[in-house]
């Protein structure tokens, strides 16, 4: 009796804990809001800047596609869903994990330290600290592409394959924030490690905006298994458009994908912690 | 019962050596050097609720490495630390909340807001009751006189103002302990004699126990009870003021104003420290001479306006302490 | 000149400190190759249609450009960034030195050190394990090297100007956003500028961009005649001056608005 009204104490401050967090994340996001909404001008001009860079990208696939006519029996229409579900995933991830995109120059002028003062999580404080609106130019770009594309190609509307979309281009989001995570804390350990971060962030875009299959085998394998980005958007599309699983996957599998995304923030913030560990060691 | 406990704590850090030049520069792409330092080879002390310490030291002499392990920022290599009850840096949370740290040179406070949100936001992070934190916010504006600045945002205020927003800040959620680490640097007299006033009063009156790490020795003659001195990672000298001075030095000044600018002072017992225009300054030792049989020798023998006694100034206590360590 | 060779070589010194960033850097465009190899591989495969450059060329373009990536990141310098947001900007106006040439040359060797790090690793295993072909003549190599250098003088006129419309916070910064994303595009690091359409050509030939990389690699493969060369190489020193032109006269006008505007 003791025991379990115990456990259900625990039970109710885990959920409190987590809820006080996201109350807390909200708060830091109204208070950044705040702040950024004082450069309304600037504000419009970044958001068009990222629109038209990022629109110019899916003009280089268009005149790739006009050139070649068809990628590997994909048609523009389907490499667009593609294109613009890997687009709407990052600039998710980039509007709710800028704090880690900017977290290097952090650690180098020490206000990691203030972070550690504060009796919270430190991974929510800094994902909570930059929210940015900036992203809305990629978003937009990337909302048009995928509904153009939904709009050329037949796909088979159920309520499961709308969910599927959904939840995809969320998980997605969550990868891109787990990437961020990592690449937030390499900087634990070396002061210049922008680079190999855009490794996987941008160029995991880059990548993901094609189907995985013209890629070699060793390469699919990487990208299914340890940094899942085809989970984000090659599985769940294969669903979608009716295209078949490749062999030696379950035909079910599109319908896991989300979960391996959101698994693999979970890792990435593990890692985080153990970069906090060291720099607790090693001082800044 | 102590509050802080410190016993021989040892952190050592290593640094990357850059050998000079282009040559250098390229070798050094290929292979690298590295050297330790000591920051703290040792270091041992405890604190009792309600004292005023000041640490001082030398730069790189191992303060603020000292004040992150209490802040639980750092991990030492060996050694043990206790505050408020635990270890700082294995139970970061808990003790966090109960400690206040304010840092001269950076601010805690959100840069392109109102000084009031982002005492707002800290209200939520640190989950003060919202009447508690009513209550203790306008105590703090109305000692520190805030008032006028809660709406102007941060980046606006100028460091005087930013420094009274910052100590309010740091004890919104009513710590037992406060680090303070060069809170008065680059400060107007004013705005000094302001911050001094109010750490006095809250170490007083409410009890609040604070380490104050500063250069600044008229903060420390002002404040300070008890003083512990760090150089090269080792304490050098833990005690009152007058402990301090006594341990370096037994002689006092005598400073004395001539009549004539072209006179002088002749007298076997006194060394003449410095000389400007009218002004003398002597040192002699009270325990070979006693000052009374000096100044009235002094008198008599030389025309004379005006003279006082007085210890050395701190500063040159301080410089001596270290060069006892070098030597 | 003697000091703006002076701060060269301290800038370029710190910047040869960053191993580990080389390192990671080295593999980064080993990645972002293979990648690209991929892609256009498919693509190749897709079609039978004649193209303006054939795989194997591409093979080469694309590998010379991560070996000359760095030319083409595009970010204003980021401790004048610092500068100019903490205002310590003032201490470089009171200096003795002309603001812009300084700038001019922390560009140029941020944009040459990480380069000469790389891009030795880079080209070995490009050249033995993936595809990069050699020059196409030796008068192809030693023209390639110095529209290669023109095209670093060009890059470090280039970020100067955008680290120079950073005086103007708010509208430097979306400037600087904007230019980043259309420069990587148009420069030929993401899709070789001969693959795009051909009523585009015209367009892409009077931009400036193309002297980032396109017109060192064309040179390279013989794809840009040896006696165009000399043609193209003065298309990119053109640009060049233009670029330097416009960037002391719009540091000329934000100077004078700094000194009026305080901090």
């Amino acid at each position: 009796m003791a025991a379990a009204g115990k456990r259900n104490r625990v039970q109710i401050r885990g959920a409190g804990v987590l809820a006080d967090g996201f109350f807390l994340y909200g708060r830091y996001v109204r208070t950044s809001l705040k702040a950024q909404m004082q450069y309304r001008a600037s504000f419009l001009m970044l958001t068009m800047g990222t629109f038209i860079t990022t629109a110019a990208e899916f003009l280089g696939i268009w005149a790739l596609f006009d050139r070649f006519s068809q990628l590997q029996g994909w048609s523009l229409p389907e490499v667009a869903l593609l294109y613009g579900m890997a687009h709407i995933s990052f600039s998710l991830s980039e509007a709710l994990g800028r704090g880690f995109d900017v977290f290097p120059g952090m650690v180098k002028n020490g206000d990691f330290d203030r972070v550690l003062l504060r009796p919270r999580n430190t991974a929510l404080q800094i994902a909570a600290k930059e929210v940015d609106l900036l992203r809305l130019g990629r978003l937009t770009q990337g909302v048009l592409v995928v509904g153009w594309a939904l709009w050329t190609v037949k796909v088979d509307w159920t309520f499961p394959h709308v969910l599927l979309l959904i939840v995809s281009v969320l998980s997605g989001a969550c990868l891109f924030i787990g990437l961020f995570v990592l690449q937030a804390t390499l900087s634990f350990w070396t002061i210049e490690s922008l680079e190999i971060a855009n490794t996987l962030t941008y160029g995991g875009v880059e990548t993901a905006q094609f189907p995985l299959e013209i890629y070699h085998h060793w390469f699919r394998r990487f990208f299914t298994f340890i940094v899942p980005l085809a989970c984000l958007n090659y599985f769940p599309s294969l669903t979608l458009l009716g295209r078949p699983v490749p062999d030696g996957f379950p035909s079910y599998f599109p319908w896991m994908a989300p979960g391996i995304c959101l698994a693999f923030l979970l890792l990435a913030l593990g890692v985080w912690q153990f970069g906090v560990r060291h720099y607790h060691s090693t001082g800044s | 019962m102590p509050q802080i406990v410190v016993e021989n704590l040892v952190k050592k850090f290593r640094v990357a050596e850059r050998a000079p030049g282009m040559w250098g520069a390229l070798r050094g792409v290929v292979r690298r050097r590295y050297r330790d330092v000591y920051a703290l080879g040792g270091v041992s002390f405890s604190l009792e609720p309600g004292e005023l310490v000041g640490y001082i030291g030398p730069n790189g002499a191992g303060k603020s490495t000292t004040v992150k392990i209490l802040a639980g920022i750092l991990v030492p290599d060996s050694g043990r630390c206790e505050v408020l009850g635990r270890v700082p840096w294995k139970q970061r949370v808990e003790h966090v909340r109960r400690i206040g740290v304010v840092f001269g040179q950076r601010t805690q406070l959100w840069w392109d807001l109102p000084a009031i949100e982002s005492f707002e936001l800290l209200r939520d992070v640190y989950r003060v009751d919202r009447s508690r934190y009513r209550e203790k916010l306008d105590e703090l504006v109305a000692l520190l006189n805030l008032q006028p600045l809660l709406d102007v945002p941060v980046r606006q205020l100028s460091l005087g103002q930013r420094m009274r927003c910052d100590l309010t800040a740091s004890l919104l959620h009513s710590p037992p302990l406060l680090f303070l680490d060069e809170p008065t640097i680059g400060l107007d007299a004013v705005t000094k004699l302001a911050v001094r006033d109010f750490v006095k009063k809250l170490n007083r009156e409410r009890g609040v126990t604070v380490i104050l790490t500063t250069h600044d020795m008229d903060d420390i003659e002002a404040l300070c009870d008890r003083v512990v001195v760090i150089g090269e990672g080792k304490i050098l000298c833990d005690g009152t003021l007058e402990e301090l001075r006594t341990r370096v030095t037994t002689e006092r000044w005598l400073t004395v104003d001539l009549l004539d600018e072209n006179g002088s002072i002749e007298d076997p017992d006194v060394d003449v420290v410095s000389r400007e225009g009218h002004r003398v300054r002597l040192r002699f030792d009270p325990e070979r001479v006693s000052t009374a049989d000096l100044v009235a020798r002094i008198a008599a023998n030389h025309p004379i306006h005006d003279l006082f006694v007085e210890n050395p100034p701190i500063e040159e206590i301080i410089a001596r302490l270290y060069g006892e360590r070098d030597s | 000149m003697k000091p703006y060779w002076v701060v060269f070589g301290a800038r370029f010194r710190a910047l040869l400190q960053y191993r580990a960033a080389a390192l990671a850097g080295v593999g980064t465009q080993l990645f972002w190759g293979v990648v690209r190899m991929m892609i256009f591989a498919a693509f190749y495969r897709s079609s039978t249609a004649p193209q303006p450059m054939t795989y194997p060329e591409v093979v080469t373009y694309i590998w010379l450009g991560q070996a000359m990536l760095l030319l083409v990141i595009f970010r204003a310098d980021p401790d004048v960034k610092t500068m100019i947001d903490t205002g310590s900007v003032a201490y470089e106006l009171a200096r003795p030195l002309d603001l812009y040439t300084l700038w001019f040359f922390r560009a140029l060797a941020s944009r040459t050190a990480p380069v000469v790090l790389r891009i030795v690793p880079v080209l070995l295993f490009a050249g033995l394990l993936l595809g990069l072909q050699p020059p196409d003549s030796p008068l192809c190599a030693l023209l390639w090297v110095v529209s290669t250098a023109a095209a670093a003088f060009l890059s470090a006129a280039l970020s100067t100007l955008l680290t120079v419309s950073l005086l103007w916070t708010l509208a430097g910064e979306g400037i600087n956003r904007m230019m980043f994303g259309l420069i990587w595009f148009l420069s030929g690091i993401v899709i070789p500028l001969p693959l795009f359409p051909d009523w585009l050509q015209p367009v892409l030939n009077f931009l400036p961009f193309r002297g980032l990389l396109d017109t060192p690699f064309r040179i390279y493969m013989n794809h840009i005649p040896t006696d165009r060369a000399l043609l193209a190489i003065g298309h990119q020193l053109a640009w060049t001056v233009v670029f330097v032109i416009l960037g002391r006269a719009i540091l000329g006008v934000g100077k004078r608005r700094l000194v009026v505007q305080g901090g």
